[in-house]
C-alpha cells in the first residue's frame, strides 16, 4: 500500500497519545496508594518506558510482528534490522512501518506498568526491575503475537482484538492476580485503613488517561477513517456511560457516589471498549459501558471475599472489564460499523447474525490468554523469589518506613521544609 | 507565665485569632494536629470499602501569658471557639519555668 500522510499522522499522533498514558496512569495509581509509596508506585511505571522501549526494538517487535510461526514471531527486524522499511508480516500498512512499530511500542510499555497497581507498597524495587523485562519478554511479546500479528494462532481463528482487550487488559490483570498471590498482602492489610493519599492526582491520571485512550483504541485503525472516527464516538460512550453506572451502583451500595468511583469508573470503561472499539456501533458501547462500570464496581469488592490484596484493583478493572468487552465483542459486533467483521467466525456478533460462533472464539482467546499469562508470571515470581537475593518482598522495616525512603532515598512531598 | 494550650476545631481559628487580637495578645502559635475526645471519628468509602478514620483534624494554639492574663485569655479562646456541639476542643494551663526572646536575650516576663 501507499504511504497515506493522513493515515501517518493519525497513527504518529496517536503512539503519543498512548504514550502519555504510561505517565497517566502513574499518576493515576500514585495518587490512590499512601505518601510514603507514591514515589515507588510512580517510578515503576516510569522505568517501564526504558526498559519495554530498548527491549522492544533490540527484539520484541520483532518476535510479535515478523514471521515466525503460530506461536511466535521471528528474529528478522531483531537490533532495529530492516525495522525502517519492512512491514510487520501480513498486515498492510497506509502508513510508515517505524510508525507501526512505534504504536505498538507504547502498548508493550503501558501493560507491564498495569500490573505496578497490584502490587503496590510492597515490591523491592529491585525485583520490579527484573520483573519488567521479563514479563514483557515471556508473556505480552507472546500473546501480542497470537492476537495481533496475523501469523498468530488466535488472529488466524478469527478472535477480534480491535486494540488490546486481552493482549493489555485481561493479561495484566491476570498476571496482577498472580503476582499478588505470590507476593503477599500488605502488612496490615485489611485490617488498618490504606486510604489514598492525593486523589486529585488520581483524577489527572484519569483524565489523561481517557484522553490517550483516543489514541489507543482509534488509533488503532491504522488510519485516518470512518473507523477511527467510529472507535473515537465508541471509547467517548463507553467510558461515559461506565463512569455513571459505576457512580450509580455506589450510591445505592454505600450511599455515596466518590470521585474514585468516577475515575475507576470510566477507566472500566474504557478496558471495556478497548476489544470492541472498532468493530461496534450505534448505540452498544453505551451499553457496552453500562454493563461494564456496573459489573467492576462490584468486583473491585472480591478480593476482600477471597483474600487477595489486589492493592488498587487491577484484577477487578482490568481483567473483570477486559473480559466483559472481549465477550461482549462476540454479541455486539457488526459488519455494519467495520467490514471487516464479516469474515469473523459467524459473520458477525450474536445480535447482527444469531450465531454464537464469535463468542466461542472470544472465549477461546481469553482463556488462553489467562491460562498462559497466570501460569509464566506466576514462574517468573517464583524465580525472581528464589534467585534474588533479597528476594521480592520488602522487609517488614521497609514497608513500615515507605518505598520512597527505603529504595529511592527520596520523599514524595517535603511541603513542610522551606 | 503560663502556656496557654487550645485545641480547637479548626474552623474556629480566624475567630479566635481576632478575639486574641483584640484583647492585646502579642502572639501566638498556631499547629495542625489530629486527635479525638468524646467525638469519635468518622467513616470513609473508597471503591466500596468502608474504612473507619479514628483522628479528627484539629487546630492546636499555643499562647504565651503573664500569670494575670490566664483568666481573660483563657475564657476568650473558650467562648469564641464554642459551637456547643462535641468536638469543641479543651484549653488547658501549663506553667512555664522561663521564657526568651530570642532576638534580644531578655528574658522573663519582658520577653512575652
Amino acid at each position: 500500500m501507499e504511504i497515506n500522510s493522513g493515515d501517518t499522522a493519525w497513527v504518529l499522533v496517536s503512539a503519543a497519545l498512548v504514550m502519555f498514558m504510561t505517565p497517566g496512569l502513574a499518576l493515576f495509581y500514585g495518587g490512590m496508594v499512601r505518601t510514603k509509596n507514591v514515589l515507588a508506585m510512580l517510578m515503576q511505571n516510569f522505568v517501564c518506558l526504558g526498559i519495554v522501549s530498548l527491549l522492544w526494538a533490540v527484539a520484541l517487535y520483532s518476535l510479535a510482528f515478523s514471521g515466525g510461526n503460530d506461536l511466535i514471531g521471528s528474529f528478522d527486524l531483531a537490533w532495529m534490522h530492516d525495522t525502517l522499511k519492512t512491514a510487520p508480516t501480513g498486515i498492510s500498512l497506509s502508513v510508515p512501518p517505524f510508525a507501526f512499530m512505534a504504536f505498538q511500542l507504547m502498548f508493550a510499555i503501558i501493560t507491564p506498568a498495569l500490573i505496578s497497581g497490584a502490587i503496590a507498597d510492597r515490591m523491592r524495587f529491585s525485583a520490579w526491575m527484573w520483573f519488567v523485562p521479563l514479563w514483557v519478554i515471556f508473556v505480552y511479546t507472546p500473546v501480542a503475537h497470537w492476537v495481533f500479528s496475523p501469523e498468530g494462532w488466535l488472529f488466524k481463528r478469527g478472535a477480534l482484538d480491535f486494540a488490546g482487550g486481552t493482549v493489555v487488559h485481561i493479561n495484566a490483570g491476570i498476571a496482577a492476580l498472580a503476582a499478588v498471590l505470590i507476593l503477599g498482602k500488605r502488612r496490615g492489610w485489611p485490617t488498618h485503613p490504606m486510604v489514598p493519599h492525593n486523589l486529585p492526582l488520581t483524577l489527572i491520571g484519569a483524565g489523561i488517561l481517557w484522553l490517550g485512550w483516543f489514541g489507543f483504541n482509534a488509533g488503532s485503525a491504522l488510519s485516518g477513517s470512518e473507523l477511527a472516527a467510529t472507535a473515537l464516538v465508541n471509547t467517548q460512550l463507553a467510558a461515559g456511560a461506565a463512569m455513571l453506572s459505576w457512580l450509580l451502583v455506589e450510591r445505592l451500595r454505600t450511599g455515596h457516589a466518590t470521585t474514585l468511583g468516577a475515575a475507576s469508573g470510566l477507566v472500566a470503561g474504557l478496558v471495556a471498549i478497548t476489544p470492541c472499539a472498532g468493530f461496534v456501533g450505534g448505540m452498544s458501547p453505551i451499553y457496552i459501558g453500562l454493563i461494564a462500570g456496573a459489573i467492576c464496581a462490584f468486583a473491585v469488592s472480591l478480593k476482600f471475599k477471597l483474600g487477595y490484596d489486589d492493592s488498587l484493583d487491577v484484577v477487578g478493572v482490568h481483567l473483570v472489564g477486559g473480559l466483559v468487552g472481549s465477550l461482549l465483542v462476540g454479541v455486539f459486533a457488526d459488519a455494519a460499523f467495520n467490514e471487516g467483521v464479516a469474515g469473523a467466525p459467524g459473520g458477525g456478533g450474536l445480535i447482527e447474525t444469531g450465531k454464537l460462533d464469535l463468542l466461542g472464539e472470544q472465549a477461546l482467546a481469553v482463556v488462553a490468554t489467562m491460562a498462559w499469562s497466570f501460569v509464566i508470571t506466576a514462574v517468573i515470581m517464583l524465580v525472581l523469589k528464589v534467585v534474588l537475593p533479597k528476594g521480592i518482598r520488602s522487609t517488614e522495616e521497609e514497608e513500615e518506613t515507605g518505598l520512597d525512603q527505603s529504595y529511592h532515598s527520596e520523599s514524595g512531598y517535603s511541603l513542610d521544609r522551606v | 507565665m503560663k502556656l496557654i494550650v487550645g485545641i480547637i476545631k479548626p474552623f474556629k481559628l480566624d475567630d479566635v485569632k481576632d478575639a486574641l487580637k483584640e484583647l492585646g495578645v502579642n502572639g501566638l502559635t498556631v499547629s495542625d494536629v489530629q486527635g479525638f475526645g468524646r467525638q469519635r471519628g468518622h467513616t470513609e468509602v473508597y471503591r466500596g470499602a468502608e474504612y473507619e478514620i479514628d483522628f479528627v483534624p484539629k487546630v492546636r494554639i499555643e499562647i504565651l501569658v503573664d500569670d494575670g492574663d490566664v483568666d481573660r485569655v483563657t475564657s476568650k479562646v473558650v467562648e469564641t471557639a464554642q459551637t456547643g456541639k462535641i468536638g469543641d476542643g479543651k484549653v488547658w494551663v501549663i506553667p512555664v519555668e522561663n521564657v526568651i526572646r530570642i532576638r534580644t536575650g531578655e528574658a522573663g516576663p519582658d520577653a512575652l
